[in-house]
């Protein structure tokens, strides 16, 4: 019997791995042989040093996971209490597919909806008028640019928490009720910790994209926020120095490897405690 | 487990009606096309022919076109080298053509196969980028310049590039997301070159672009336009067509372009190396010249037309208006773009990513 | 506490609709822009009727979107299984990592390395470079989505029917795949999300006259998107909603039954 769970696993791993090694090893070793292969010079670790010492690149990492966190910080405000919500709804499988549906619609349509709505004479204007508050300057502020990130991940964000907080067994909050604690309570120390994977997952599939975001820079912030992505935009599509944008795309896929072994690493000693 | 199945077979039923109905419109799509010559492969701009225009093209000669877009030079660079794909006629601006020529990837053009050459204008014909029209054919011109709002700005105060530095423009400012013409702009206005290559002339304009910060409220690309439109920005740097755009939508915006010269940009047809169907494409180009469609395409797009013949007949309103087809005097000192080497692309990009990053 | 909630989820809700309803309005305006309503008419949407080059986009696009994301399924889920069982500790860190790698990666990086490989291995550029791409760049996603429930499934469960003679077959379909399966119907439909929304990719690996509905409408912004694309949006939209409600009416009656069942067996 175990012997055929192991030829299972075996070809689970056969397909997985040969997947992973066309269309990720290969791709990769073509962005690293291409970072360090500068024009001109060969093979050179020069780009790597240009970034590591160039006052406007770090400037621009540090931007980039500044406001990579706040929208994740952001979107999480937002969608927990929106997850948390939608498990106690009675048709939650429909409403949960209505969060998705809008991802569905093309992102810089809905990005022009949003011009449409944050501008001078938008109706969000419009509306704050009528309560007295004069145009507002909303469109190209940090606020507006955290605003419509947030909206364009935060279905990213529901579903792996709406997954988590819905595998929790019910009884354990009743509980935790019966046991006198309040809702708050309840809340704080029986169902976050408990829906802490989905939190998780949906942390990585934010902020990770986040970091990385180029169009709503330009079209919502104005350019006001500048992020890896619109370097390596740049340095792929306008200047065409290929080999500079897979520098910066090795460096964060490098970082991104570091955070996620740090997380995942916290993640066992807690199971570890848990048994 | 069922639930799985059901859910996936479902799924599975759509796809299989989706590639049905895409067959059905095919097979309808060629049967109308049955008895055609070849299928042309157009690679231009999104929107950036009138669609009838290409309708006509196919009924009165018979070939078939496929109109295949993009939406950047240097995207448009990178699939025709790739060499994925054989376009028959793409449509690259000017420092493009000659990036193109140079990595050999345009077909010289057979001037005996083109008919319309005598409608162009002379002033857009034997470019830098392509002397003696060799390998191109202006398809649409254009200029750099500024636009505003007649309300709150007078056109009065914008004689010179350096007036958006004046402080009554603070925070009122957008401009348009490309270094090659922010430092271009800054270049003319302390009276060198959009196409300066020295370093200390470079250092010297972004030392001057960083005290242009509290004007801008913001740096975007072809959104502008509707920026603009909307009342976000009081003036803008923009491109002529972007700015003709805009003022359809709003009738308060003009445009103008400031006397110490600006940049002069062109797009064009060319043939790259690897078409396929050369003939056909002689043939669009040829129909593309002939002053009635060209005219027809000016109206639609809304760019001016380096077509003299064509520039006649549009409506007095349009050819009149000096904003777009500028007086001789000014078209005199525009210039256009050179194609830079890495090393000065780079350079320029630097300059400009710090302005950019200056900024909070 | 309920009105809590009910607030919450209408300030959500009334976000996340807010811009959609904005295009779907714009739709029926006569005019040209989404900007002041000139009046209602159904103009744009008698021109997306008659522009068979862009349903032909849609077509394309809906094809693509749909058997990327089966595919992308069934191989996420493989690799989320791969992944689960994996007992040497490097091996499965190694896996996960070169599994987020693409996830981490941005559009344009996957889009210009792929489009190296794909000419690298003499592909022709076209349906089924693109179809692979979007396939590559869906697969972590569905890992990500199948994994955390393989890890929560109790394995108390699969020890059972082992026990009770199930054969490993048996034991997948019957019950592993049953308990992830929320897990796999999460990641299909973000993996559709991804491959309808990408732009970067799709134009790099993309050639011959294969186009999809992203690409035109970012080669449109030049121009300014003109609101047939709104039109086409609603009604996509419009039939995305009745799949929605059909699918989820359907789901009830099944589940209705299936308690009826259950009740008889008591």
């Amino acid at each position: 019997m175990n012997k055929t769970k192991k030829r299972f696993t075996e070809a689970y791993l056969g397909i997985y791995g040969l997947w992973l090694i066309a269309f990720v090893v290969a791709p990769l070793l073509l962005l690293v042989i291409q970072s360090v292969s500068v024009p001109g010079q060969g093979f050179s670790l020069s780009n790597y040093k240009e970034f590591f010492t160039s006052g406007p690149y770090l400037a621009m990492t540090v931007n980039s996971v500044w406001y990579a966190f706040l929208i994740t910080m952001v979107t999480l405000v937002i969608a927990y209490p929106l997850a948390l919500c939608l498990t106690k709804l009675k048709h939650r499988q429909f409403w949960l597919l209505l969060v998705i549906l809008p991802t569905w619609i093309n992102l810089l349509l809905k990005t022009y909806a949003f011009i449409g709505l944050l501008g001078k004479g938008g109706l969000l204007n419009s509306g704050l008028e009528h309560l007295g508050f004069g145009p507002t300057q909303l469109l190209f502020t940090n606020g507006a640019f955290l605003l419509v990130a947030a909206y364009i991940e935060l279905p990213f964000m529901v579903l792996p928490i709406y997954n988590a907080l819905l595998d929790i067994d019910p009884l354990l909050p009743a509980a935790s009720r019966d046991l006198g604690a309040s809702a708050g309570q309840t809340l704080k120390k029986v169902i976050w910790p408990l829906s802490l994977p989905g939190v998780k997952t949906g942390v990585q599939t934010v902020f990770i994209p986040s970091l990385s975001l180029f169009m709503i820079t330009r079209l919502i912030g104005g350019n006001k926020v500048i992020t890896l992505g619109t370097a390596i935009e740049e340095h792929f599509l306008v200047t065409q120095n290929w080999s500079f944008g897979s520098t910066i795309g090795v460096v964060l896929i490098i970082a991104m490897g570091l955070t996620m072994a740090l997380t995942g690493e916290k993640k066992k000693k807690k199971k570890g405690g848990r048994r | 487990m069922k639930k799985l199945l059901m859910t996936f077979s479902g799924i599975a039923l759509l796809l299989v009606l989706f590639i049905g109905l895409q067959f059905a419109l095919t097979a309808s799509r060629s049967q109308s096309d049955s008895g055609k010559k070849d299928t042309i492969t157009f690679y231009n701009w999104g929107d950036y022919i009138d669609p009838e225009i290409l309708k006509d093209f196919e009924k009165e000669s018979g070939y078939k076109v496929n109109y295949q877009t993009f939406d950047s030079n240097e995207a448009m660079y990178t699939k025709i080298k790739q060499g994925g794909t054989n376009f028959d006629l793409a449509v690259p601006s000017d420092y493009m053509v000659a990036k193109l020529k140079d990595a050999g990837l345009l077909a010289k053009l057979d001037k005996s196969k083109l008919s319309g050459m005598s409608h162009f204008d002379k002033t857009f014909m034997n470019q830098s980028f392509d002397k003696g029209n060799e390998y191109s054919l202006p398809y649409f011109w254009g200029t750099l310049g500024i636009l505003y709002n007649k309300k709150v700005v007078s056109e009065g105060d914008l004689k010179g590039w350096s007036s958006i530095w004046s402080e009554k423009y603070r925070h009122r400012l957008l401009l348009v997301d490309s270094a090659r013409d922010v430092l271009g702009l800054t270049l003319l206005s302390q009276g060198k070159s959009v196409n300066d290559k020295n370093v200390a002339d470079i250092a010297a304009a972004q030392g001057k672009l960083s005290s242009l910060m509290p004007n801008v409220k913001a740096i975007v690309g072809d959104e502008l336009k509707l920026y603009m439109a909307q009342g976000e920005g009081d003036l803008a740097v923009t491109y002529s067509g972007e700015a003709r755009n805009a003022m359809e939508r709003n009738k308060d915006l003009a445009y103008t372009v400031p006397e110490d010269g600006s940049n002069l940009w062109l797009d064009n047809l060319v043939i790259p190396k690897k078409a396929e169907h050369k003939e056909a494409a002689y043939a669009l180009m040829n129909y593309l010249s002939r002053p009635d469609v060209a005219a027809k395409n000016a109206k639609y797009i809304g760019y001016a037309t380096p077509n003299k013949d064509a520039k006649a007949l549009l409506p007095d309103s349009v050819k009149n208006n000096e904003g777009f087809y500028p007086k001789q005097d000014l078209l005199d000192k525009l210039q256009v773009y050179e194609k830079f080497n890495q090393y000065w692309t780079q350079k320029y990009n630097d300059a400009f990513l710090e302005f950019k990053l200056g900024k909070s | 506490m309920k009105i809590i909630e009910r607030t919450w989820l209408t300030f959500a809700f009334f976000l996340l609709y807010a811009p959609i309803l904005f295009l779907v309005v714009y739709s029926f305006n006569s005019g040209e822009a989404m900007q002041g309503f000139d009046g209602f008419s159904f103009v744009h949407y008698q021109e997306l009727w008659q522009d068979t080059r862009l349903l032909q986009i849609v077509l394309n696009t809906l094809i693509l979107a749909l058997a990327s994301s089966l595919i992308a399924t069934v191989v996420g889920t493989i690799g989320a299984l791969a992944i689960f069982r994996t007992q040497r500790k490097l091996l499965k860190e190694t896996l996960l990592g070169l599994n987020n790698v693409l996830l981490v990666s941005p559009d344009v990086i996957i889009g210009a390395a792929f489009l190296i490989l794909m000419t690298a291995l003499g592909l022709k550029l076209g349906f089924v470079t693109v179809l692979l791409a979007h396939v590559a760049f869906s697969i972590p996603i569905v890992v990500l989505m199948v994994l955390p429930k393989l890890q929560e499934m109790n394995r108390d469960l699969v020890l059972a029917a082992q026990d009770l003679g199930a054969t490993p077959t048996e034991v997948l379909t019957k019950v592993t795949l049953p308990v992830i399966s929320p897990g796999i119907l999460a990641g299909f439909f973000m993996a559709l999300t991804y491959s309808l929304d990408d732009f970067a990719v799709t134009f790099f690996v993309t050639g011959n006259g294969f186009s999809t509905l992203a690409v035109e409408v970012y080669s449109r912004a030049r121009q300014g998107v003109s609101l047939e694309i709104n039109a086409l949006s609603t009604i996509m939209l419009f039939v995305a909603f009745i799949m929605v409600l059909f699918y989820y009416g359907y789901s009830q009656k099944q589940k209705g039954k299936k308690t009826k069942l259950k009740e008889k067996v008591k």
